[in-house]
C-alpha cells in the first residue's frame, strides 16, 4: 500500500489519501470521546501539575519543601504505604491458593456474584457496617468473648481500616486472579499431573509462570487502589495519628486550608508515589515471567 | 457449596493428608471470610430496625420508624432524586459519548489508534482520589464546582472510558458484512447506527450501561469532591452521615446504609443477568494486559 502513495500524483484527494490511513467519517466518531477525556482528565491533571508550581506563598518548590519538610504532611507517605502494601500483599498472595481451590467448583457464579457485592457497595457502606459488626458491642467481639477470648479493639485504628482494605480489597484481587487462573489451558496441568506432579510442584512449575504476567497487573492495580483509600481511614480508623493517609492531607489542604496549589502538590505526590510502585512491580515482573510459557495463556 | 474435586478419579482431588489439610484451609478462610461480610452487612440491616441495642446479641424490639425518621432528617427524597439526576444523565452521555468512539476503535485501523486506546485506559486505572482533586479545581473554576452539572462531568471521567473498553470487542463480533450491506443501500453513519448497529449490539449496549450505573451509585470520590449541598448523591450523603455519627440516631444512619444497599444491589442483580461478575473486575486487566 505505501508503494502505491508514494507514487501516487497528488492530485488524489486528500478524502482519499486519508482514507489510506483508515481516516474516515467512521473513525472522527472517536473525536468527542477523546476530546472528553482530553479536556477532563488530562488537561486537569496538566493544569494541577502546573498549579502545584505555583504555590500561594514563596517560590516554585514551595509547596512541595513545605510537604517534605512538615513530618505532619510527609508522614502520611508513610502511613499510608504503612497500610497499603501488607493489604496489597494479603489480598493478592490470598487470593491464589483460594482461586486455586475455587476454580473447579460447581457454583463457581455464585460465589463470584456474593464477592462482587462488596466491591459494588464501596468503602462508605463497608466503614460504617464494619464500625458497628466490629466494635465493642458488635457481633465479632461477642462471638469472641462467647468462646473466652478477649475483646479486642478493632475500629477507630490501624487493624479497622486495614480490615476494610482487605474487605474491599479481597473480592477484587480473587476476581482477577479467578479470570487469569480460569485462562490457564488445563490440559497443561494435566499433563503435569499424568507424568507425576503433585500440586505443589504443578504450581511452581507451571501455574506460577504462567500466572506471574497477570499477577503483577494484579498487584499494581491492588496496590493503587488501597494507596488511595479515603473514606475507611476517616470513617473508621484514626484520621490524626495512624492512620492520616495522603488523601486526607490533601483533601485537608483543598477542602478546609482552601489551599489548591497545595492540595495539587500532593495529588501529584500520591500520583508519584503510586507510579513509582507500578513501574516497580512491572520492573520486577521480567525476574519472574521467562516468556516462554505465554503460549498457554487462553 | 459443592465440590467437584470430590468426584472420584480426578487427578487434582487432594491426596496426602498435608494436601486435605491445605485444601480444608482454603475453603474455611473463604467461607470464614463471606460468612464476616454477611454478618456485617446483617448487623446493619438489624440495627436499622431494631428500637434499643445495648449490651445484647439483638435489639430490645423491632420497629420500623428509623426509616421514617432517615427519611426526613437526611432529606432522603431529595437526596435521591439527585441521584438518580446524576446517574440517569451519566449512562445516557456515557453511551452517547462511548458507543461511537468504541465503534470507531473496533472498526479502523488509524494511526495513533493505540495512543487514543491508553488515553481510555488511564482515567480506569489512575484511581479517582488522585485525579478528582486537580479535576474539582479546574470544574469550580469554570463554575461546574457544587453544582449537578460538575457532578455529572466528575463522573464521566471514568465511564466514558470504560463504556469504550466494555464495548470494543462486541462491536468486533458482528460481521462487517452487515455494515457493508447497508452502506451499499445508501444508509448513512447515523442510520447505520440507529437501524443496524443498535439493534444488534443491544444486549452489549445494556450491559455496559448498567455496570456504568452501579459504578455512579457507589462512585463516592467524585461525586464527594464535585458536590455542593443540593447535590449530594446518596454514597455522599451516608459518607457525611456516619462522619457526623452522633449527631443523629445510629439507627438513622443504618436505615439511610439500607437504602444505599437496596439501591445499588437491585441494579447489580440486574446487571448480573447480562454479565459475568468476573467481567466487573476482569476488562481493565485484559486490555491494560495487552497494550
Amino acid at each position: 500500500m505505501s508503494e502505491h502513495t508514494m507514487g501516487a500524483p497528488s492530485r488524489i484527494s486528500l478524502r482519499r489519501r486519508l482514507k489510506l490511513y483508515e481516516i474516515d467519517g467512521v473513525t472522527l466518531l472517536v473525536i468527542p470521546a477523546v476530546l472528553f477525556v482530553l479536556a477532563l482528565f488530562v488537561y486537569p491533571f496538566a493544569y494541577g501539575f502546573v498549579l502545584s508550581f505555583e504555590p500561594k506563598t514563596g517560590g516554585m518548590f514551595a509547596n512541595y519543601i513545605k510537604f517534605f519538610s512538615d513530618p505532619f504532611l510527609y508522614e502520611t507517605i508513610a502511613n499510608t504505604f504503612w497500610l497499603a502494601i501488607p493489604a496489597t500483599l494479603i489480598n493478592v498472595l490470598i487470593s491464589i491458593p483460594i482461586a486455586l481451590r475455587v476454580r473447579r467448583m460447581d457454583r463457581r457464579r455464585l460465589l463470584t456474584t456474593i464477592l462482587v457485592i462488596p466491591i459494588t457497595l464501596g468503602t462508605v457502606l463497608i466503614a460504617e457496617g464494619l464500625l458497628i459488626y466490629l466494635g465493642p458491642q458488635g457481633w465479632f467481639n461477642r462471638t469472641l468473648v462467647l468462646f473466652g477470648f478477649e475483646k479486642v479493639r478493632l475500629v477507630h485504628n490501624y487493624t479497622g481500616v486495614m480490615l476494610s482494605l482487605i474487605l474491599s480489597g479481597f473480592p477484587f484481587a480473587f476476581l482477577l486472579t479467578l479470570s487469569y487462573i480460569t485462562g490457564i489451558d488445563p490440559s497443561l496441568e494435566q499433563a503435569a499431573s499424568t507424568l507425576g506432579a503433585r500440586a505443589r510442584a504443578r504450581f511452581r512449575h507451571i501455574l506460577l509462570p504462567l500466572l506471574a504476567q497477570g499477577l503483577a497487573i494484579n498487584l499494581c492495580l491492588s496496590f493503587v487502589q488501597t494507596f488511595s483509600v479515603f473514606p475507611s481511614a476517616v470513617l473508621l480508623g484514626a484520621p490524626a495519628g495512624a492512620t492520616r493517609v495522603i488523601s486526607i492531607a490533601a483533601y485537608q489542604a483543598a477542602y478546609e486550608q482552601y489551599d489548591t496549589s497545595m492540595a495539587s502538590a500532593i495529588a501529584m505526590i500520591m500520583g508519584f508515589c503510586q507510579l513509582s510502585v507500578v513501574i516497580l512491580i512491572l520492573a520486577s515482573r521480567n525476574f519472574f515471567y521467562r516468556g516462554a510459557a505465554g503460549g498457554g495463556k487462553g | 457449596m459443592a465440590f467437584a474435586t470430590g468426584k472420584l478419579k480426578n487427578p487434582f482431588a487432594p491426596q496426602t493428608p498435608g494436601e486435605r489439610l491445605w485444601a480444608f484451609a482454603m475453603w474455611a478462610l473463604m467461607i470464614f471470610f463471606i460468612v464476616n461480610f454477611v454478618a456485617m452487612v446483617a448487623a446493619v440491616v438489624v440495627n436499622s430496625f431494631g428500637t434499643r441495642w445495648l449490651n445484647a446479641w439483638l435489639p430490645a424490639g423491632f420497629t420500623t420508624r428509623w426509616y421514617v425518621s432517615a427519611w426526613n432528617e437526611f432529606q432522603l427524597h431529595d437526596v435521591l432524586i439527585v441521584t438518580f439526576e446524576v446517574v440517569g444523565a451519566v449512562v445516557v452521555l456515557s453511551g452517547l459519548l462511548g458507543v461511537p468512539a468504541a465503534y470507531a476503535l473496533a472498526r479502523r485501523n488509524f494511526p495513533g489508534k493505540q495512543f487514543v486506546i491508553l488515553l481510555f485506559l488511564l482515567p480506569m486505572l489512575i484511581p479517582p482520589i488522585t485525579f478528582g482533586i486537580p479535576l474539582a479545581t479546574v470544574l469550580y473554576q469554570a463554575h461546574f464546582g457544587g453544582n449537578l452539572t460538575g457532578v455529572i462531568l466528575a463522573n464521566l471521567v471514568p465511564t466514558v472510558p470504560f463504556v469504550v473498553l466494555v464495548m470494543i470487542p462486541f462491536i468486533e463480533q458482528i460481521d462487517p458484512k452487515i455494515e457493508s450491506a447497508a452502506r451499499v443501500f445508501g444508509a448513512s453513519t447515523f442510520r447505520l447506527f440507529i437501524h443496524v448497529l443498535v439493534p444488534l449490539l443491544a444486549p452489549g449496549i445494556l450491559a455496559a450501561l448498567l455496570l456504568v450505573l452501579v459504578r455512579t451509585i457507589a462512585m463516592f470520590e467524585l461525586t464527594f469532591f464535585t458536590a455542593g449541598p443540593g447535590s449530594q448523591t446518596l454514597v455522599v450523603a451516608l459518607y457525611y452521615a456516619v462522619y457526623a455519627a452522633g449527631v443523629r440516631a445510629g439507627q438513622s444512619i443504618d436505615a439511610m446504609a439500607v437504602i444505599y444497599m437496596l439501591t445499588t444491589l437491585v441494579w447489580l442483580l440486574i446487571a448480573l443477568r447480562f454479565v459475568d461478575p468476573t467481567q466487573i473486575v476482569t476488562r481493565a486487566k485484559r486490555e491494560a494486559a495487552q497494550h
